[in-house]
């Protein structure tokens, strides 16, 4: 299948740090595909460096046959790429419906068009939409900040951690929130739990000291107690 | 107590409170985004004094020099904003220095264009007098400030809130990179946002004029106090500023009238204090540290 988003050999300096050394990655259009690898290993810069919040230094970005390196963000944002950050991004001061409103790129009419499907998959923000963002719990956030990338027309989204930092029973209601979305939108998805990736992930790419070190169908990591004890920490 | 010397204390108060508020509101937003003091702001409530005055000689019309007034900043604050401050836009450093010097050259620009000496700028026939509540006289156009800055306020309120524009800039003061991810443009959401700001100030710096009299210290006078009420009422909310300007009206009126000698050390003492036991300020959030 072609890819929706490839990375090929892209290189990113933060100030003076050379993080991400020639990552080749690519994104089918369809499942989950899912970066593995331990903490400082370039995950997170690599969705940056997708979303042109740290432009490659070299290499190349091309989303649906579009060299999109170098463009400013809000351009790649409108591409239809949903971002869902580690720290969920969500603006605290602002009302859960005014989180969704800054997120309606579409229109709010559009907006408002969604919003039954994504009150169906996240019933506790319908009560909350006049709230202050800041004052929901870690899993509503985290459910808003999902929610805030379904009430435009999104074309791939990318979700950073989405368990970090969650109960577990929330950790699972978020995998059920994932699992749900990928049968509508390919993910490209960093996490750290594996058995939540396992759970979700169609394809996984391994990310060591800035460049992928192996690549494969989730199923398949099963039959590599090595590999995961190496680069994920997983005890075997 | 409560005689007329209190209620014209108190009008002065609020009417400079609102003053103070029209610098505030922009600067405190225009800091939510650039995350640096635009020292600048000042000199454009003095140069809307000064357009204000020059448009309602010439017009004879109170209603044009505000409007004038209003567009001039506007405009003025997009150019300033597109030519001046984008280059440098993130550079906080450099962002500090340049608004520091725009602040320095506008101020002597003035002096070019207007002379040094203060100007009289009349009030309108309609706003000359008093009203007359038994025995407490309030003055006409000290009233007019109050009602006019009450209605910005409510208007700027509404903004914020209820459109989806006033929206993102609020989102933006919190996380620019988070709405730029939302297919945003912050870039342009700021030239919006500090064009409104200084048109804010400079419709403040021409209703000003009839009251402070227009000379190029309002500049500095001002935007001093403006910060303090914005550091007072919490950086970045626009509530705050609310609360920091009329406070700070409040305290340099009364302040001002029972102990001139410490008008300046009771602002400065206000902030101290707030500063101690909320750090983040009244309304505000995140708190001074917070920032990217």
């Amino acid at each position: 299948m072609s890819a929706l988003l490839e990375l090929e050999d892209v290189n990113t300096h933060i100030q003076s740090f050379h993080i991400l050394e020639g990552i080749s990655i690519k994104v089918p259009k369809e499942g989950v595909t899912v970066l593995l690898g331990r903490n400082g290993a370039g995950k997170t810069t690599t969705l940056r460096t997708i979303l042109g919040f740290h432009p490659p230094s070299d290499g190349s970005i091309t989303f649906d046959g579009q060299l999109i390196n170098g463009w400013p963000t809000y351009r790649i944002g409108s591409l239809g790429i949903g971002y869902v950050p580690e720290d969920r991004g969500i603006f605290a001061g602002l009302t859960v419906y005014e989180n969704l409103k800054v997120a309606a790129r579409d229109g709010v009419k559009e907006m408002e068009r969604r919003l039954e499907r994504v009150y169906q998959l996240f019933p506790d923000l319908k009560r909350a939409t006049r709230q202050q963002a800041g004052t929901l719990s870690g899993g509503q956030q985290q459910m808003l900040a999902l929610a805030r990338i379904l009430v435009s027309k999104n074309r791939l989204l990318l979700i950073d951690e989405p368990s970090s930092g969650l109960a577990p029973i929330i950790v699972d209601r978020v995998a059920e929130a994932i699992s749900e979305l990928k049968k509508e939108l390919p993910i490209l998805l960093v996490e750290q739990n594996y058995n939540m990736a396992r759970e979700i992930g169609d394809n996984y790419y391994i990310i060591d000291q800035g460049s992928c070190v192996h690549q494969g169908r989730m199923e398949d990591l099963d039959n590599e107690p090595e590999l995961k004890q190496r680069y994920l920490g997983v005890a075997v | 107590m409560f005689d007329t010397l209190f209620f014209n204390l108190l009008l002065n108060g609020l009417a400079h409170g609102m003053l103070i508020f029209l610098i505030a509101s922009g600067l405190s937003l225009i800091f939510g985004l650039m995350r640096v003091v635009n020292f600048t702001h000042g000199s454009f409530f003095m140069f809307g004094a000064y357009v204000g005055r020059s448009i309602f000689l010439a017009t004879d019309s109170f209603v044009l020099a505000i409007l004038g007034g209003l567009l001039f900043g506007f405009v003025f604050g997009a150019l300033v904003e597109r030519i001046a401050i984008r280059p440098f836009f993130g550079n906080r450093v450099q962002l500090l220095l340049l608004t520091l010097g725009m602040m320095l050259v506008m101020n002597e620009l003035v002096k070019v264009i207007w002379g040094p000496t203060i100007l009289r700028f009349p009030r309108p026939d309609y706003l000359i007098g008093s009203f007359f509540l038994g025995d407490i006289i309030l003055p006409y156009y000290r009233m007019f400030i109050v009602g006019f800055g009450l209605a910005v306020l409510i208007i700027v309120f509404l903004f914020l809130n209820k459109t989806r524009l006033g929206i993102i800039i609020r989102a933006g003061v919190e996380n620019s990179d988070m709405v730029q991810a939302f297919g945003i443009n912050i870039k342009q959401v700021f030239t919006f946002t500090f064009a409104m700001g200084v048109g804010l100030a400079t419709v403040g710096g021409a209703i000003s004029g009839p009251f402070l009299g227009v000379y190029p210290e309002i500049a500095m006078d001002n935007i001093l106090v403006a910060i303090i009420a914005v550091v007072v009422g919490g950086i970045g909310s626009f509530g705050g500023s609310v609360a920091g300007s009329l406070l700070i009206g409040l305290i340099n009126s009364f302040g001002g009238f029972y102990l001139p000698q410490a008008a300046m050390a009771f602002n400065v003492v206000l902030m101290a204090l707030v500063l101690l036991i909320r750090p983040q300020g009244l309304f505000g959030k995140g708190g001074l540290a917070r920032g990217r």
